[in-house]
């Protein structure tokens, strides 16, 4: 094995999340403080795959009623709608606005539920110690990074819709309980996809190398 | 204190954020970036100008904020009444329609993550001008990159167009200053988070445990001197 292909932490090495230096651990358990920054140092996130198991559960059980419950409900003339996400999505497409359509139902339904798959698939692949295919699950979990934030948006289409269409009698909108619900599924899945040190996906890799 | 200017040497040893692979970043040329070769994580890059560029981007997206926080974005009218909205009156609204959490998480990606960001970064900038910036300034960094992930204004700007869109079956709307605004804020963020180096910037940062010995207590958490022999 080559200098080059040696990981830090068994080097007893911890890079400084925060500001990027790279320091000696004081001990493996308790490694210190970044002596640039101050921040205090891990070799891995603590309790990576037990953090991020909860928030994916929490995420799961949230995304049924934020599907299932309304997200907005329309008052026009005495008569009450309520409007779920993919009902929402189905006025998009009515109404023949197809391309807005299709990007609410990415951005609200498949990036978290895809998310939610994502990290499961990520946390049995390091629990089990698969090897190969390192790079595919990094870049797997950069996308989940990525497109994180992005599962807001049915979050402020609603706030400003609610905010804007204020007509009352005439018309008037209101948040629905889903709203809440929606969002609690975009912000865990974001904690969570946070949590899931990447180092983790390549640590098995090294152990079977070193034996190799 | 000669420690920090010291400690920039042409080749440092670091681990990667993504793999942990440890290696040595090469000098990386001017608008250049330098990549793991193992899992492709970013590691340095350098932008041009690593000071002033990013400090007068950080100005005036924090003026387009206020601006884009302080005009309507979008009004209606229906039927001869008229209605508009800003960016926190929409939160507010959320609020008094019995959907507190929802709001407060509205107004902090749109509003509050965004103001403190630039806020910050404003004030990192200006105090790494004068190298060596005090230790404190580090702290604000950190801050700043914390607030930077949950600034969400992309995000809104969609979310603003896809209402535009489902209202306007219902009654005229139309666009307002403010909306131009946080698309313009867009432009400036994107220039900024280009233009700056986290490495160049923490290099202008003195260094916590010279100041305060506490923070590294017992055995200390030390620089590696080289690169470590396997």
């Amino acid at each position: 094995m080559t200098a080059h292909s040696v990981p830090a932490a068994r080097q007893g090495l911890a890079s400084c999340a925060t500001c990027g230096l790279l320091s000696r651990a004081a001990s493996k358990n308790e490694p210190g403080f970044c002596p640039r920054c101050g921040s205090e140092l891990h070799l891995r996130h603590p309790n990576a795959i037990q953090h991020t198991w909860a928030l994916v559960v929490a995420a799961a059980v949230c995304f049924i009623p934020a599907n299932a419950l309304p997200v907005m409900v329309t008052n026009a003339l005495g008569s009450t709608t309520p409007d779920t996400i993919l009902g929402g999505v189905v006025f998009l497409y009515e109404s023949g606005s197809w391309p807005l359509a299709l990007i609410v139902l990415v951005a609200s339904f498949m990036i978290p539920l895809g998310k939610l798959i994502a990290l499961v698939w990520l946390l049995i692949a390091i629990q089990r110690g698969v090897h190969g295919g390192e790079s595919q699950r990094m870049r797997l979990h950069r996308m989940v990074r990525l497109v994180g934030p992005w599962s807001m948006l049915d979050v402020f289409v609603a706030t400003f819709t609610v905010a804007l269409v204020q007509l009352s009698p005439l018309m008037s909108v209101e948040p629905g309980l889903g709203v809440l619900f929606f969002a609690s599924v975009v912000v865990l899945t974001m904690v969570a996809a946070e949590s899931l040190d990447p180092r983790l996906l390549w640590d098995q890799s090294e152990v079977e190398s070193s034996r190799a | 204190m000669l420690l920090n200017p010291a400690r920039r040497p042409n080749s440092e040893v670091i681990a990667c954020p993504g793999c942990d692979l440890l290696q040595r970043l090469p000098p990386v040329p001017p608008g250049g970036r330098a990549r793991c070769p193992r899992c492709g994580e970013v590691l340095a890059s350098s932008p041009r100008d690593p000071f002033d560029r990013p400090l007068a981007l950080s100005l005036a997206a924090a003026i387009t904020l206020v601006v884009a926080n302080t005009t309507p974005l979008m009004s209606l009218s229906a039927v001869g009444r008229h209605a508009d909205t800003t960016i926190l009156g929409g939160a507010l609204m959320m609020w008094t329609q019995g959907q507190p959490l929802t709001a407060a998480l509205v107004a902090f990606c749109t509003a509050l993550a965004p103001a403190a960001y630039l806020a910050l970064m404003c004030t990192v900038l200006i105090a790494v001008r004068r190298p060596l910036a005090p230790a404190w300034v580090g702290q604000l960094l950190r801050l700043a990159e914390h607030s930077h992930a949950w600034s969400l204004p992309e995000v809104m700007l969609l979310g603003i167009l896809v209402a535009l869109v489902k209202i306007a079956d219902l009654a005229t709307v139309e666009a307002g200053i403010g909306l131009y605004s946080t698309g313009t804020l867009l432009v400036l963020l994107a220039a900024l988070a280009v233009s700056f180096d986290p490495r160049a910037t923490w290099a202008r940062i003195a260094w916590a445990a010279e100041i305060d010995p506490q923070r590294s207590p017992g055995p200390s958490a030390q620089p590696p001197d080289g690169t470590p022999s396997p």
